[in-house]
């Protein structure tokens, strides 16, 4: 039994705005599900309602089997993290992380444990008694996570919690929290719009798309096996490769391109494949210019020209291409989807 | 051939911060520089010293042969696109384009503006967009036109400042190979200043890594990549980034803090610095075990931080296999990529 669970939750405001359309979620104990979209796709809407900042106009919300639809966020005993803020620039480190507890009926001892706990498992120690101006930027971000995450709620809700942080720095925190969330346990919903900090964080990756949920499933899942094209051109960088042709006759053909397979309906479709999926090839194949090589250190992504449109192929450093030579593409044949052009379902 | 561009020991010192301390600097006539470096290194002041907004308190700059150290920004004839967009919201895409043609003391024929303006929209695929306004346009489209207007000047020298910081990650990675495509094509010289390493790596020619007003390293991004002169160097570059562990020489190999023998040594005696990248790190080959603590899915492959050797370690791992917190795996360093430093400074291998 899931422990936050969301029945059919909507939100219309008065104006008539539908930000969320009905949406079926739940989160399981130390689950971390991440709640991905574009901007006003109703991920924040509905984080806000879990969080009882918003109050939803149909459904239930049920945490640990009870109904807290109603219930005021004073009465809900969840975490919740927007941008890590500033820090109270007159207490030490060590007070600061352990503010939150001041207000629970833990004992002192009790409340000296778990700042010690987080404050090793960050590796805070030798910044504990130091006050917030004397730290980096970077340290003062791990204290305010610290601080964010020394409580244990029943939920952490974290609302882009590295929204403006350096790519460096969002890399690092990224990986304490999902350190921390391991450690204490703690059901955790975490919205973003990074589909890339999604991927890496999530034990359950929730797609949303104009208040309606497009798909949900463990990351890898919904990577390599996108419900639609929103889903599939959403996720991934570089993005998958579309090619706009037909099926029909056992095969699927576009300019330049002829792929067999099976029994898949007839009739117009898109063939979706990866950049890592695409490798170069001899014999029958699809032919392809080269017209751009990106070195991108770990790898490099090639950009060809082909009949059918552009192709980027991602190939590991060490193999590079001039531009302006023509090459044969194939694709691994396991990897390639399929999808209808007027409903973007895939086949 | 000479350089198209060059900088010789330039110095801009703002009160008693030297925000440039001494830069030495060659751009090609055909050439692409990416100027990287975080926020407050002098990359701006960099820019707007070469065009001539800033004047160097020290050193000569030279184009084309001519030195134009002290030339007023208009007669350097270059064009600067920043991260904010700065057109005209009401007019119109094509009205915007036309504007700096348009300029005081230009006298550009009707028909060769026409034709300007044409040549850059289809170069950056906005022609559809031409009589629309500027205000119904998206980021994406806006800073199109912005690079249009630079393009319809046809200057010396481009300089792009940040130019793709306030756009989305899916934009900002179709306009990195667009903007490449389109130098190409233009045969100007660019500068290109970012603190991403993406377009460091991707659109450079040549990187030269800025710091505290000094350019640390330049080179091809494959040079910078993969022979960073020091660990701050190599931090610049890289996703995640280049672990660094330290190291003792014990016999003929380096050894990490709990005694594990990492790689053999060639050069170099007593402590030192490792630099190895996470792709040149095997998840499994070699002796010892390490403890995996997260699991990152990066979409074509893992990210592993691996409790290793006395440190925390990042490799890239491939998507073959599954790993899980908590596990085991057996790290094995690529002898061949390793980098050995000390004191800052890289030693041969």
């Amino acid at each position: 039994m899931s422990f936050l669970i969301c029945q059919n939750l909507r939100k219309t405001y008065d104006d008539g705005t539908e930000a969320v359309k009905g949406i079926d979620l739940a989160c399981g104990v130390g689950e971390l599900v991440v709640l991905l979209g574009p901007s006003g796709c109703g991920k924040t809407t509905t984080l806000r309602m879990v969080a009882g900042l918003e109050t939803p106009t149909g459904g239930h919300i049920l945490l640990d089997g009870a109904e807290i639809t109603r219930a005021s966020p004073a009465e809900r005993d969840v975490g919740f993290v927007f941008q890590f803020y500033a820090l109270y620039p007159h207490m030490k480190v060590e007070a600061n992380i352990g503010f939150p507890l001041e207000s629970t009926d833990l004992s002192k001892e009790e409340r000296q444990r778990r700042v010690g706990e987080i404050v090793e498992r960050l590796g805070l120690e030798a910044l504990a008694g130091r006050y917030p101006q004397q730290l980096s930027g970077g340290d003062q971000q791990r204290v305010a996570l610290a601080r964010a995450m020394v409580r244990r709620p029943q939920i952490y809700l974290m609302d882009e919690p590295l929204g403006t942080l350096d790519a460096d720095l969002r890399l690092e925190m990224r990986e304490l929290i999902r350190a921390q969330q391991l450690e204490s346990g703690v059901a955790t919903l975490y919205v973003t719009h990074d589909q890339e900090e999604a991927m890496s964080l999530a034990d359950r990756v929730v797609v949303m798309d104009g208040g309606r949920i497009r798909q949900e499933g463990p990351a890898a899942a919904v990577y390599n096996r996108p419900a639609d094209l929103f889903v599939a051109d959403f996720i991934g960088s570089p993005g998958m490769n579309f090619i706009a042709g037909e099926i029909g006759g056992g095969q699927f053909t576009a300019p330049g391109l002829v792929w067999t397979l099976d029994n898949l309906r007839s009739g117009p479709a898109v063939l979706g494949v990866r950049p890592e999926f695409v490798q170069p090839a001899e014999g029958p194949c699809l032919r392809a210019r080269v017209i751009l090589d990106e070195y991108l250190g770990a790898c490099r992504h090639i950009h060809c020209e082909a009949e059918c449109g552009r192709v980027v192929m991602r190939v590991e450093d060490g193999d590079s291409f001039l531009v302006g030579a023509e090459i044969g593409l194939d694709f691994v044949r396991e990897q390639v989807l399929f999808f209808d052009p007027v409903n973007g379902e895939r086949l | 051939m000479p350089p198209w561009l060059k900088l010789e020991g330039v110095v801009r010192r703002f009160g008693s911060l030297e925000a440039l301390a001494g830069i030495d600097l060659d751009l090609g006539a055909d050439e692409m520089l990416v100027v990287l470096g975080p926020t407050g290194a002098g990359k701006t002041t960099l820019l707007r010293t070469v065009a001539g907004l800033e004047i160097p308190d020290a050193g000569r700059i030279e184009m084309a042969g001519e030195e134009v150290t002290h030339w007023p920004p208009a007669a350097r004839d270059l064009a600067l696109v920043f991260q904010n967009f700065a057109l005209y919201p009401d007019w119109s895409v094509r009205r915007n384009l036309e504007f700096p043609l348009q300029a005081p003391g230009r006298s550009i024929p009707r028909d060769e503006i026409d034709q300007r303006v044409g040549q850059a929209a289809e170069l950056l695929r906005i022609e559809r967009l031409l009589e629309r306004s500027v205000a119904q346009l998206s980021g994406g489209e806006m800073q199109r036109v912005a690079i249009g207007r630079a393009i319809v000047r046809r200057p010396r020298l481009f300089l792009f400042d940040e130019p793709l910081t306030n756009l989305d990650a899916k934009l900002r990675e179709s306009l990195r190979a667009e903007l490449t495509l389109l130098r190409k094509q233009l045969g100007i010289p660019m500068i290109y200043v970012t603190h991403d390493q993406t377009e460091a790596l991707s659109m450079g020619d040549r990187v030269a890594v800025l710091a505290e007003g000094r350019i640390l390293q330049q080179g091809t991004p494959e040079e910078i990549y993969r022979h960073p002169v020091s660990p701050t160097v190599a931090r610049q570059l890289g996703q995640p980034a280049i672990n660094v562990l330290e190291v003792r020489r014990v016999d003929q190999a380096w050894v990490g803090a709990t005694g594990v023998e990492l790689m053999p040594a060639l050069e170099g005696e007593g402590s030192m610095l490792l630099g190895i990248r996470p792709e040149d790190i095997a998840p499994e080959g070699g002796e010892v075990a390490g403890v995996v603590r997260v699991v990152e899915d990066a979409g074509a492959v893992w990210i592993l931080l691996v409790d290793w050797a006395g440190t925390s370690l990042h490799i890239m791992a491939s998507k073959d296999k599954i790993y899980v917190p908590g596990g085991k795996v057996h790290p094995r360093i690529d002898p061949q990529r390793g980098l050995i430093w000390s004191d800052d400074r890289e030693i041969a291998l």
